[in-house]
């Protein structure tokens, strides 16, 4: 084993080993395993945003609006269809992730700063869709009436409903099924070539790489992760907010992935906990959290370009 | 009923020429520099607030003249300090950025002025309807509108009359050329991207008299304007400007039969302009890839 790849194990088993035993450090750290469970959610989101954004180089600022709809589809099943977690997760991915499917034909063409643009405006009408239809998503005050339901396992029942740590190592499972997911995908033929398009999208159209087509399948692909997050989310508050859907949340998923560091595979997840730690404890001592965010995101911006884990990662290499 | 419909489609016209003011400020910005400002609702707002406080000193007309140019003066600075260092990145880098001014304006309004919102009188002169038959068209909304057609006119008059607005113009079809030539394209982009947030500014005093203030009113409005500019086709100033007007009237009919979709509908006809036609109505080919 060269000593790159046994540096790269050894993160590998410490992150994991960190998300594993999450529910034992954390509350001596001041926090609690339901802030966990949430940064894991969110983390996976931003994962997914960055699927996109670092690996193929385009950035949807519209995402929330997949995350919400997986939220949705995860709420409708559980209040309309049968009261199963796993149907719920699957509903929600399916309605996401199809919807991105669809939209992403459309967007897929843009570049740059118009696809961001793109993606905004689309996601926004999915907002007002949640927002305006009360009749079935509840309007402005959300979607309630649902809560997640015991797995049944035939031998045994785990009870995620009211332990909490059995619903974190519950969502820890399904995040690392994506995860993997996600790494095996970027690991295969078709991850290097999204990564050849972010590189240079002209040469890789000169070797004959159907690069909208790449794009659109990359799209897709994130969304169907963004869904699978959003109805975790939705299990989460056994509640779906419209509010989830503004292109506002994309942004913090957006600033999450950024802050991390958005050329690495795992930096969105250390930006998700910067981001939702830093505002759990912020909106605690002050009502000007925003600014703090705001300050704190535009000095990575412009001074840490690859984010806070490009940091660490340049310090400890000099 | 027709009068109904009447008052809608003015409704729209005046709402249109709302976005159109705040959409051009984008666009100009979107051309020339490539970047999407997104704290360009809370240039708005500061503008608005701005206004707020020097009215009591110099009046309504004072604040009219002055609170566009000292949010210019911001933006100004702004621009040199922090838009600057980015523009030899990937582009997204500024947009992130912005998004990131976003936060801290809207929330910097909040620290100064406080979240309650504020209510903005206007001139007496102003705030009569002008008869009994058309009560919806008071002289206020008049007024919007005759300013935002002076400054657009003034804006078209700079950019195909002056020497400025000939490069910004030159500088949106090819930078690098207008750079070869001579001309100090930084300063160029910040000059324009001070003129940009002139027209937010304006457009906040002219939104505070109609809407009163309210540190989160910038959002709501940065969305509309956004799609004015893809209806009307990137690039294409006046583009942008049909844009705004047609997707305000058609906010405005749909609010007569569909009231809950009169928001929505902006977004459809978005949808249907990218199906149809991507680069938009006026919009260049290649522009928006």
């Amino acid at each position: 084993m060269s000593p790159e790849r046994r540096r790269k194990a050894i993160i590998l088993v410490a992150i994991w080993a960190a998300l594993l035993l999450a529910p034992f450090w954390m509350a001596p750290l001041g926090g609690y395993t339901a802030l966990g469970t949430r940064v894991l959610v969110l983390g996976l989101a931003a994962m997914s945003v960055n699927f996109l954004l670092g690996f193929t180089g385009v950035l949807s600022f519209g995402h929330a609006a997949y995350f919400g709809l997986g939220a949705y589809g995860a709420g409708f099943a559980l209040k309309f269809l049968a009261p199963s977690t796993p149907l719920a997760l699957v509903c929600g991915t399916l309605l996401g992730g199809i919807a991105g499917a669809l939209l992403g034909a459309l967007i897929a063409r843009r570049r740059g700063v118009y696809f961001a643009m793109v993606t905004i405006a689309f996601g926004q009408v999915f907002y007002y869709i949640a927002f305006q239809w009360s009749s079935v998503t509840g309007g402005d005050d959300g979607l309630r009436g649902f809560a997640r339901q015991p797995i049944d396992l035939g031998i045994a029942t785990i009870d995620i409903l009211s332990s909490a740590n059995a619903f974190y190592y519950f969502v820890l499972f399904c995040a690392a099924l994506a995860i993997g997911a996600m790494g095996f995908i970027l690991r295969s033929p078709f991850g290097r070539t999204m990564i050849a398009i972010r590189e240079n999208e002209r040469r890789a159209r000169f070797l004959g790489i159907p690069v909208d087509r790449h794009i659109w399948i990359a799209f897709t692909l994130s969304c169907f992760f963004m869904a699978f997050a959003g109805a975790l989310y939705a299990l989460v508050n056994n509640f779906a907010d419209p509010r989830g859907l503004h292109y506002s949340q994309s942004g913090d998923f957006v600033m999450m992935a950024v802050m991390g560091g958005m050329r690495s595979f795992w930096g969105p997840l250390l930006g998700a906990v910067v981001f939702v730690v830093l505002q759990d404890y912020l909106s605690s001592i002050t009502i000007n959290w925003m600014s703090f965010i705001g300050v704190l995101f535009m000095a990575i911006v412009l001074f840490f370009p690859r984010g806070l884990l490009g940091f660490i990662r340049s310090t400890v290499k000099a | 009923m027709t009068q109904l419909l009447l008052f809608n489609v003015t409704n729209g016209l005046i709402i249109g020429a709302f976005y159109v003011l705040m959409a051009l400020g984008l666009s100009l910005i979107l051309n020339l520099s490539n970047v999407i400002n997104f704290a360009h609702g809370g240039f708005l707002v500061v503008g608005g607030y701005i206004a707020y406080t020097i009215t009591p000193y110099v009046g309504f007309w004072g604040a009219l003249a002055i609170a566009p140019l000292a949010t210019a003066a911001i933006g100004l600075v702004l621009e040199r300090t922090m838009v600057r260092p980015l523009y030899g990145r990937d582009p997204l880098y500024s947009l992130l950025l912005t998004f990131g001014l976003a936060f801290v304006l809207e929330d910097g309004t909040r620290f100064i002025w406080g979240a309650q919102g504020k209510p903005v009188t206007v001139p007496a002169v102003l705030s009569q309807p002008l008869s009994n038959e058309l009560f919806f068209v008071t002289g206020y909304r008049l007024f919007m509108v005759a300013t935002v057609a002076v400054v657009v006119g003034l804006l078209f008059v700079l950019l195909r009359h002056t020497r400025m607005g000939m490069r910004i113009r030159a500088g949106t079809l090819d930078l690098e050329t207008v750079a070869s030539l001579g001309i100090n394209i930084g300063k160029l982009r910040t000059m324009n991207f001070a003129v940009g947030i002139f027209l937010a500014g304006l457009s906040g005093v002219l939104a505070a008299g109609q809407l009163g203030l309210e540190p989160t009113m910038g959002t709501g409005l940065l969305m509309p304007s956004f799609i004015a500019i893809i209806v009307g086709g990137v690039g294409s100033l006046t583009g942008t400007l049909l844009g705004g007007l047609l997707i305000g009237v058609a906010s405005g009919i749909t609010a007569v039969f569909l009231p809950a979709g009169s928001e929505a509908v902006m977004y459809v006809m978005m949808a249907l302009v990218l199906l149809i036609r991507p680069r938009g109505l006026l919009g260049e080919e290649g522009m928006m890839t």
